[in-house]
C-alpha cells in the first residue's frame, strides 16, 4: 500500500513529568536567550553590549540611590500583579487595571487635597487608603457586573474603562482640580497627604511584601481561593458543585480592582505626590505580564517584577551614558515576554523529529 | 452646516488612520485571534514607513517621486506590520501562548522598537527627520479632479481627502466581499466561530489563523504609517500616535466586527477626537468628549451581549487558542 501515512517531521508529546530542575533549565536559559537577541538593537546604535549590560546592573542595583528608584519601580508593578493573579486564576481576563489604578488614585487624591487641613496625618492616610481601595472595587465591579449577568466580553470591557477613567482624570487636571489657572497641574499633596519613607523608599514596599504572603495564603489556603481556581477550571463543574459563579466574578473581580486601587493610592501619596492622566503609566498592563510569566505564583511576581524595574532604570542610565534610546528598555522587555512565554511550551511538550522517534520504536 | 463639513473633512483624516488599524483587527479577529498588539504594531508601522520614504529621498535625492515614495512607504509599514504579528501568530498558535499576554506583550514590544527606529533615525541624522516639501505634498494631495472637489458641500466630504482613504475604502469593500462572498472568508469566519468544527471538517485552521493575523496585522500597520505622514506631517511624532491603536481595537467592537461599518464608523471616531476643538457644548467639558468613543464602545459591547442576536455577537472563540489535542 502506497498511502501510509509518514511520520510527520517533528511531532509533539505532552510531558506529564518533567524534572523540575529541568523545568529551571529550560526557564533560566529562556532569559538569556532573550538578553541575547536584546544586543541587537545596542549593535544597531554601535554600542558594545557587553558595557550596556554592565551600565544597566550599575544603573540599577550597584548604588543605594539607584537601587531604591529601582524598587520604587517595582512596587505598583508587584502589587498590581498581585491584583490581577485571581482574575486571572478564574480566567477572567482583566486587562482594566491601568484604569483601577487611575480611579482608585483618582478617589485618594481627592482627599488629600480637600481633606489634607481638616484630619491628622495618620488619619488621612487612611482615609486615602480606604478611597483607593473601594474607587478601584467599584470601578472593577462595572465589567464584572455585566460578564456575570449577560457573559459581556470581558477582555474588551475592561480594556475600554481604562480610557474612559484616564479621560476622566485628564478633566479634572485640566477643569475642577486644576492647580494654578491653566497650568493642567494638580497641585502637589500637602505633606499630610504622603506616606513616610522606611529605609529611604516609601512605606509602600512593605505592604506589598505582605499582600504577596496574603495574596498565597487567599489564593491557595482558603475556601474563596479553591472556589477561583475550580470556575478557572470549568465553570459548569463549578456550577455542578452548586457555586454561585456570577457572584463568586464580581467578589473576585472587587477584590482585584480594590487592590489596584490600593496600588494608585501608593502611587500618588509615596511616588508622585499629584494625580495626572498618566497616573498608571502602564503599570497595569506590564503587571499582567509579570502575572502571567510568574504563574500567578505571589513569590516569583517579586524575582519577576524586579528583573523588569531593572531593565526599566537601568536603561534611563543606558541613555544618559551611551546615549542609547530608553526605548530599548521597551524591547527587551518585549523579547522577555516572548521568550518567557514560549519556554512554557517547552517545559510542556517534548519535540520528537522523526528520524529519533523511529529508533525509540524499533527498540532503540 | 459649514462646521459640520469641517468636522467630518477633519474625521476622515484621522478617521482613515482608524480604519486601516481597524480593518486589519476585522481580519485577525475573525480568525479568532485576539491581537492586542495593534498599538505596537501600527507605531511599528509608523516609525518604518517614515525611515522608508525617508532613506527612499536620502538615496535618490531631489529625484525622488511621490508616487514612488508612497509605496515604498506602505511597503515598508505593511512589512512590520506583517513582520510584528507573525511573532504574535508563531507564539498564539504554534507556542500555544496566552492571547492577551503575548498581545500586551507586543505592544511593549513595537511601542519600544517604533520609538527605538525614530529615536535612531533622529539621532544618526543629526536631530531632525523630515521628507522634503515635495514629498510631504505628494503624502498629502487630495487626488480627486478639482471639479469633484469644487461641489458645494458633498466635495469637501467625499472628494477631498488623501489617497490612503480612498485605498481603505476599497480595502473596506473588499474584506466585505472575502468575508461574504467567498468560500475560503466562509472558512475563515468559521475557523473564528469554532475552530474545532473547521478542523473536523478538514480546514487548515492553523494556516488559516497565520495568514488572516499576519496579513491584518500589515493592514493594521499601514494606519500608523498614514498618521505619520498626513497628520503629523512626514516627522516622527510618538505622543500622537500613543492610544491609536487601543482605539482601533474599540472600533473594532463598535462596527461588530464587519469591514463595512468601519468606514463610517471610523469617521464618526476620527470626528470625535478632534471634536474638543472646535466644537463646544455648554453641558460638557471638552475634555470629556475624548472619552466618547470609548463610552460608545462599552454600550455597543453591552448592548450586543444583552441582546444576544447572533449576527452581532464576536467570533466565538475570540481570545482563546484551539489545540488540536486538548478538547
Amino acid at each position: 500500500m502506497s498511502n501510509v501515512t509518514r511520520t510527520p517531521f517533528v511531532r509533539l508529546a505532552k510531558r506529564t513529568d518533567i524534572d523540575p530542575r529541568r523545568a529551571w533549565i529550560i526557564r533560566v536559559a529562556s532569559i538569556v536567550i532573550a538578553l541575547v537577541l536584546g544586543c541587537i538593537p545596542m549593535l544597531v546604535t554601535g554600542t558594545n553590549p557587553v558595557e550596556a549590560y554592565s551600565v544597566i546592573v550599575q544603573g540599577s542595583l550597584l548604588r543605594p540611590v539607584y537601587f531604591r528608584q529601582t524598587v520604587k519601580i517595582a512596587i505598583p508593578l508587584l502589587a498590581c500583579a498581585l491584583a490581577i493573579a485571581p482574575c486571572f486564576k478564574m480566567r477572567f481576563w482583566n486587562i482594566g487595571a491601568e484604569g483601577q489604578i487611575t480611579i482608585g488614585a483618582m478617589c485618594a487624591t481627592y482627599f488629600a487635597l480637600y481633606w489634607a487641613d481638616r484630619v491628622p496625618h495618620v488619619m488621612l492616610l487612611l482615609i486615602m487608603f480606604l478611597a483607593g481601595v473601594v474607587g478601584g472595587g467599584l470601578w472593577a465591579l462595572i465589567p464584572a457586573f455585566f460578564k456575570a449577568k449577560w457573559n459581556t466580553n470581558e477582555t474588551l470591557f475592561t480594556l475600554m474603562m481604562n480610557y474612559i477613567a484616564i479621560g476622566i482624570v485628564a478633566w479634572l487636571q485640566g477643569g475642577p482640580w486644576e492647580g494654578r489657572q491653566g497650568s493642567q497641574i494638580i497641585p502637589k499633596f500637602a505633606d499630610a497627604a504622603r506616606l513616610p519613607n522606611v529605609l529611604g523608599v516609601h512605606i509602600g514596599w512593605i505592604f506589598s511584601l505582605v499582600l504577596v504572603v496574603l495574596m498565597y495564603f487567599y489564593m491557595n489556603k482558603t475556601k474563596q481561593g479553591y472556589e477561583i481556581a475550580v470556575i478557572g477550571d470549568s465553570t459548569n463543574t463549578a456550577r455542578y458543585a452548586g457555586m454561585n459563579v456570577g457572584y463568586i466574578m464580581m467578589r473576585t473581580m472587587a477584590i482585584s480592582g480594590a487592590i489596584s486601587g490600593f496600588v494608585g493610592f501608593m502611587i500618588v501619596a509615596g511616588a508622585n505626590y499629584t494625580l495626572y492622566s498618566g497616573v498608571a503609566d502602564g503599570v497595569g498592563f506590564t503587571a499582567i505580564s509579570v502575572a502571567w510569566l510568574s504563574q500567578l505564583n505571589p513569590f516569583a511576581m517579586i524575582v519577576i517584577s524586579m528583573l523588569l524595574a531593572v531593565l526599566d532604570k537601568g536603561s534611563t542610565t543606558l541613555q544618559s551614558r551611551l546615549g542609547v534610546p530608553a526605548s530599548v528598555s521597551d524591547i527587551i522587555t518585549g523579547i522577555l515576554l516572548f521568550t518567557m512565554l514560549s519556554c512554557e511550551f517547552f517545559i510542556n511538550y517534548r519535540l520528537i523529529f522523526r528520524g529519533r522517534a523511529q529508533d525509540k520504536e524499533d527498540g532503540k | 452646516m459649514n462646521l459640520l463639513v469641517t468636522l467630518i473633512t477633519a474625521g476622515v483624516t484621522f478617521g482613515t488612520v482608524l480604519m486601516y488599524g481597524t480593518l486589519g483587527e476585522i481580519l485577525t479577529e475573525k480568525s479568532g485571534n485576539l491581537n492586542l498588539g495593534v498599538e505596537g504594531i501600527m507605531y511599528m508601522g509608523g516609525a518604518f514607513g517614515l525611515a522608508g520614504a525617508f532613506y527612499y529621498e536620502k538615496a535618490v535625492g531631489a529625484a525622488a517621486s511621490g508616487p514612488v515614495a508612497i509605496v515604498l512607504a506602505l511597503l515598508a509599514a505593511f512589512v512590520a506590520g506583517c513582520a510584528a504579528s507573525a511573532i504574535y501568530s508563531f507564539l498564539t498558535i504554534t507556542l500555544r501562548t496566552n492571547q492577551n499576554v503575548t498581545g500586551l506583550a507586543l505592544s511593549i514590544f513595537g511601542t519600544g522598537v517604533g520609538q527605538f527606529v525614530g529615536e535612531f533615525m533622529r539621532l544618526s541624522e543629526g536631530g531632525y527627520v523630515a521628507l522634503s516639501n515635495h514629498l510631504k505634498d505628494s503624502f498629502a494631495a487630495a487626488i480627486m479632479p478639482d471639479f469633484l472637489q469644487g461641489i458645494p458641500v458633498i466635495g469637501p466630504i467625499l472628494f477631498s481627502h488623501t489617497v490612503f482613504f480612498y485605498m481603505a475604502v476599497v480595502l473596506a469593500v473588499l474584506m466585505h466581499l472575502y468575508f461574504t462572498r467567498t468560500r475560503s472568508g466562509l472558512y475563515l469566519r468559521a475557523v473564528g466561530e469554532s475552530p474545532a468544527t473547521s478542523d473536523a471538517a478538514g480546514i487548515n485552521t492553523t494556516r488559516y489563523k497565520y495568514l488572516a493575523t499576519i496579513i491584518g496585522g500589515g493592514i493594521s500597520a499601514i494606519g500608523g504609517m498614514v498618521y505619520i505622514v498626513t497628520t503629523a506631517g512626514c516627522v516622527w511624532n510618538h505622543e500622537g500616535l500613543s492610544g491609536v491603536g487601543w482605539l482601533a481595537v474599540a472600533l473594532v467592537i463598535f462596527c461588530i466586527w464587519r469591514p463595512l461599518n468601519a468606514i463610517w464608523g471610523s469617521v464618526i471616531f476620527g470626528a470625535m477626537m478632534i471634536m474638543y476643538l472646535r466644537v463646544s457644548l455648554p453641558f460638557m467639558p471638552q475634555q470629556l468628549y475624548k472619552i466618547l468613543p470609548y463610552v460608545v464602545t462599552v454600550i455597543v459591547l453591552i448592548f450586543t451581549s444583552m441582546r444576544n442576536s447572533r449576527d452581532k455577537q464576536p467570533p466565538a472563540s475570540l481570545g482563546v487558542n484551539y489545540f488540536r489535542e486538548e478538547r
